[in-house]
């Protein structure tokens, strides 16, 4: 009996192997399909669930690659085996743009969706901080100037300090511990440019190297140091969130969403550029772009498949819609920075035009 | 070396005097050493237990709010000017429901309750204590009853997750206003309905029966394991057949030589292979050079297949083995070609070892998520798939998405979701093990 069940199972099983694959209908496949970056990903899905529900298209697919990924999928290729629509963190670049084009992505439309602040913030029973940008770049680059040097480039050496008041007297006598995201990270690359590279221009050695040789200039003044100091903590910034819950001696680096999603346990640290105002990140502050930390969210399409893929267009027009972005909108309550009114305006008329994105 | 041996053989040819204090000695000695063995791997034991009751305890005491939800009793006016005509044809009724302003009328609903909040933003505020998933609930009262337009009903709407954080304890209420998302006077209209009676926390039966959603309060982990069982079935239609024929032709066929020899080394090297490695063989094979859809259960399957078939084959080819050589004389004694005596004999005596071994291969590939993030299914995907071939995700793909997730509300439906793959978990290898016991031959 029992035998003759196994040889009944088996043979329908081998059966259903071979037939399987070609009994199943043809790929079709009409949501929108969306990828990119990890930081845009809350609000792509919050306004792609709204437009599933309240347009008559399918709920599009959202994908978190990251926005390096991301952009390397959209470009791949024209077809519905490649993305339509591809958040980012930061502005497409060059390179990708040739990529694009080389697969025959010819026809792009770009649209600014928002900001993102990136924060700085540890648990709330953790000492108050207020941080300069010098005071990052000292405490987390690689290699930093000699103490008491005017930080010529020769004057480079393997960051020393274990403290934050070994960096300024007037930090707290605490570790240097902080968990940041990792260099896959959008989020990770705007914090080298804008803190690392930034706090580097406090110097006027490295100041003098940039109008000379811009390439060093970068070599010296994008790269954190690997010594334990900043721990690479994931793309998962609730992790991050979490982990220095955890521990009130370290500093925690994510996006604002995050902050504003956890008044109740974390506290940002006031930021300054000049050392003067320190700006708390709030959302006036980081929209009207005091804030130094903040940056562009953008979203690209692509033109060849609008009108192919259902919905491309309608869906980049909720986004930045009255409802969702506007100002009582409900991707402001997932954390989203939204344009200024008549910034939204005004890609509202770059999406009607569907006009080309240009690099210059 | 010599007096040694002298010295053992002195001890074998003379009478053992047991109660002489060397030997009392010796003897406590060994006792202790197997007290100590056994305290060492009872209490192994124990730390292993400890920490997998910390970890489930964890889960359970984080998850087990996620399978409930708070709801709030509002009165309805169903305003007939808002709403369709009940008396047209039911198509026509459902359209211009989907088109009613339901928003309006949850508004005008909470500003009967709440007469004296005016101002834009106050009324904003009011309307996200209820969640955004309100509108439907409505739709869904009226399409089941068209008579409450026109009447006024008290209806049972869910909570946003703020609201609902709050009421789970999740949010200490006890902090300045600034420092939370819920501020005094939501706090004060909430006491309101608190003190009225009309705040429920109860079984969100939507967790187990909805798709994916950003809300917190309207996520469901049925997409998620309709997108499992979809994409386990793939996996099981092809890597069973597959890898038992493997099994047989090895065992029972297959010529010993240093070709088969070099097959089975790659097998058990590729048992070992990291998970990502078959999704970017995945991404290559399936989807690049078939062209197969981005995030279908198919591709899933196919690759999971990959990754699940060395488990298969190795165990399958143990359970050949173990059969006893002389089954297979006696059938060919009496006369049975070899795939008889493979398939007639071999193979359903071995059958019970094969399912374990599947089954534990399976419940590998129902906890994979590596792989999968190479082939798109990793997504926000909030239909609930019908076929192999529409875009879905996995469980173990969800709870990373969740636990991802900004909201507050999204570390418990995580834990919850934990739960419901650990209760996956559990059934498959306890089939396994009531397989094993049911079946199972000694020889």
């Amino acid at each position: 009996m029992i035998r003759f069940v196994f040889a009944t199972v088996l043979s329908v099983l081998s059966l259903a192997t071979i037939v399987g694959p070609v009994a199943m209908p043809a790929w079709s496949q009409d949501n929108i399909r969306i990828v990119g970056s990890s930081t845009v990903f809350p609000f792509a899905t919050a306004a792609a669930e709204e437009f599933g529900n309240t347009s008559p298209y399918k709920t599009p697919i959202v994908e978190a690659t990251g926005t390096g990924g991301g952009l390397k999928l959209f470009c791949a290729g024209i077809g519905t085996n490649f993305p339509d629509v591809v958040n980012a963190s930061r502005r497409i670049n060059k390179t990708e743009l040739d990529v694009c084009r080389a697969n025959g992505v010819t026809d792009i439309v770009e649209v600014k969706i928002g900001f993102d602040g990136i924060v700085l913030a540890g648990a709330k029973s953790a000492p108050a901080m207020q941080l300069t940008l010098r005071d990052l770049y000292l405490a987390l680059a690689a290699r930093v100037p000699a103490p008491g040097s005017a930080g010529a480039p020769d004057d480079l050496v393997e960051n020393p300090y274990r403290r934050w008041n070994e960096v300024n007297p007037a930090l707290p006598d605490m570790e240097i511990s902080v968990l940041g995201p990792p260099p896959t990270s959008g989020t990770r690359d705007a914090f080298n440019r804008i803190v690392i590279e930034g706090g580097c221009r406090n110097f006027a050695g490295m100041r003098a190297l940039e109008q000379e040789d811009p390439y060093r200039f970068l070599a010296l003044c994008r790269a954190v140091r690997e010594d334990g100091a900043y721990v690479e903590a994931g793309e998962n910034d609730n992790l991050i969130v979490q982990k220095i819950v955890g521990n009130d001696r370290a500093v925690g680096v994510f996006g604002y969403s995050f902050l504003s999603q956890n008044p109740d346990i974390l506290q940002a640290y006031p930021i300054s550029e000049d050392g003067v105002s320190f700006l708390n990140p709030t959302f006036d502050l980081i929209a009207d772009g005091s804030y130094p930390i903040s940056r562009s969210l953008f979203l690209y399409a692509k033109k060849a498949h609008i009108g192919v893929v259902p919905g491309i267009e309608e869906f980049i027009r909720e986004f930045i819609s009255e409802r969702a972005s506007g100002d009582f909108g409900y991707l402001l309550d997932r954390g989203l920075i939204p344009l200024s009114a008549e910034e939204r305006i005004a890609s509202l008329g770059l999406i009607n035009s569907l006009v080309n994105l240009q690099l210059n | 070396m010599s007096d040694d041996r002298a010295n053992n053989l002195d001890v074998l040819s003379r009478r053992v005097n047991w109660k002489s204090t060397q030997m009392r000695a010796r003897v406590r000695r060994r006792y202790w050493a197997d007290r100590l063995f056994r305290l060492s791997g009872f209490s192994a034991v124990v730390i292993a237990g400890l920490f997998l009751l910390f970890l489930l305890g964890n889960i359970i005491q984080n998850g087990i709010s996620g399978f409930m939800q708070t709801s709030i009793e509002i009165d309805i006016a169903f305003d007939p000017t808002l709403l369709p005509d009940p008396t047209l044809p039911p198509d026509q009724f459902s359209a211009a429901l989907a088109r009613a302003d339901m928003q309006r009328l949850l508004r005008q609903a909470l500003m009967a309750e709440f007469p004296n909040v005016s101002g834009r933003r106050d009324i904003i505020q009011l309307t996200r204590m209820l969640s955004s998933g309100a509108r439907a609930q409505l739709r869904q009262v009226i399409l089941k009853d068209p008579s409450v337009i026109g009447t006024t009903k008290r209806v049972r709407i869910l909570a946003s997750d703020e609201v609902d954080q709050v009421m789970k304890g999740n949010i200490d209420v006890g902090v300045s206003e600034e420092n939370r998302k819920l501020q005094d006077k939501e706090l004060a209209w909430l006491g309101r309905f608190q003190q009225e009676d009309r705040v429920s926390l109860s079984f969100h039966s939507r967790f187990i029966t909805g798709g994916d959603s950003r809300e917190p309060e309207l996520v469901g982990v049925r997409g998620a394991i309709t997108g499992s069982a979809l994409t386990l079935l793939v996996t099981l239609l092809t890597a069973f057949p597959v890898g038992l024929a493997a099994a047989i032709y090895l065992e029972e066929f297959a010529p010993r030589n240093r070709f088969t020899d070099i097959i089975e080394v790659n097998i058990n090297n590729l048992a070992a292979v990291p998970s990502i490695v078959f999704g970017l063989l995945g991404l290559a094979f399936f989807l690049g050079f078939m062209g197969m859809a981005r995030s279908a259960p198919l591709v899933g399957g196919l690759t999971l297949a990959l990754l699940t078939l060395p488990t298969i084959i190795i165990s399958a080819r143990a359970a050949i083995a173990a059969v006893p050589g002389s089954i297979r004389d006696a059938a060919r004694g009496l006369g049975a070609s070899p795939m008889q005596v493979a398939f007639h004999h071999v193979v359903p005596l071995a059958m019970p070892g094969i399912m374990t071994g599947t089954i534990i291969g399976m419940a590998r590939a129902l906890g994979e998520s590596a792989p999968l993030l190479m082939i798109g299914m990793v997504a926000f995907i909030v239909d609930v798939p019908g076929g192999v071939n529409d875009p879905a995700t996995v469980l173990p793909v969800q709870i990373y998405l969740w636990a991802d997730s900004p909201e507050r509300a999204f570390i418990e439906k995580t834990s919850a979701a934990i739960m419901v793959l650990l209760f996956f978990l559990i059934s498959m290898n306890g089939l396994a093990i009531w397989l094993r016991q049911r079946f199972e031959r000694k020889w």
